[in-house]
């Protein structure tokens, strides 16, 4: 099997059509069970209480909003690079996702800051890269609906994509380069996890939900834009 | 299981159920917007 072929629309369209109810239903078991453990078995944190509770899905979506950017980049590079449409078009399919997690890495930390800091924002490091992250996403999208050109759309957004992703490194590393209110990493290779097994339990479930949840959103919406732009590979019945 | 101690949580209920409210809500407006632009183009195609 070539798995190249994939990289052409036509192929890449009814393989998403059968891959992206995989991907769901894996996202809401993921999801039902990750809070299921994040709200009724971990254990009360003995400095928090319960308000830490936020972490799982704080810390999920700051991922994902940091690794979308990051999966664009790597699109944008093969954009640019091998002219290819589908690369394009994951790209582009990827951006509101993204955009919508960074939005809720922001609400979740302001409305955890506020009880934990007693602020729902600082302007320091680590929020401030986030905020820049998700105007970044605005951005991306802003830039390629503006242009009708969709192949110059997709150029447009490529380079945007790439030259942005020199933030995610600043986002990741904030907490450590600069003095923050924010915690440092939560996992590293020192100090392992801070957490409890339970805990951590409930948030890679939950980390993996949201990687389920986002790779089914991304390829419902590049078949969206397949249809789109290309509908002449889109045959027969298989627009289902 | 104390239902209504469990909603309180701790006293923080405003923040967490706000925190997993709107995330629930976004990702439900995703879904929602998805579905129109999928369904727009099926019937364009």
């Amino acid at each position: 099997m070539n798995l190249y072929r994939y990289a052409s629309p036509a192929s890449f369209y009814p393989l998403a059509g059968r891959l992206w109810p995989v991907f769901a239903v894996i996202a809401a078991l993921l999801a039902v069970y990750g809070l299921y453990e994040g709200l009724f078995v971990a254990p009360t944190d003995f400095q928090q209480g319960e308000v830490y509770r936020i972490v799982f899905i704080h810390v999920p979506a700051a991922w994902m909003g940091m690794f979308i950017y990051l999966v664009m980049a790597f699109y944008g590079v093969l954009a640019l690079s091998f002219n290819t449409r589908l690369s394009a078009m994951m790209m582009r399919a990827l951006a509101p996702t993204g955009m919508l997690f960074t939005f809720l890495a922001l609400w979740t930390g302001a409305l955890w800051g506020k009880p934990t800091w007693g602020t729902y924002w600082i302007w320091d490091g680590r929020m401030t890269s986030t905020l820049v992250l998700f105007f970044l996403y605005v951005g991306f999208i802003a830039l390629t609906e503006s242009i009708d050109d969709e192949r110059r759309a997709d150029r447009a957004g490529a380079l945007l994509a790439i030259v942005g992703s020199v933030n995610i490194p600043i986002i990741y590393f904030s907490v450590t380069w600069w003095n923050s209110l924010h915690q440092g990493l939560t996992f590293s290779k020192s100090g392992g996890s801070k957490m409890a097994p339970d805990m951590v339990i409930a948030m890679v479930a939950m980390v993996f939900a949201c990687w389920a949840y986002s790779i089914a959103v991304a390829l419902v919406r590049a078949r969206a834009i397949i249809r789109e732009r290309e509908p002449a590979h889109v045959w027969n019945g298989e627009a289902a | 299981m104390n239902w209504a101690e469990f909603f309180s949580m701790g006293g923080r209920g405003a923040f967490v159920w706000g925190s997993f409210g709107v995330f629930a809500l976004g990702i439900a407006l995703e879904v929602l917007l998805l579905r129109m632009r999928s369904r727009r183009s099926k019937e364009a195609a």
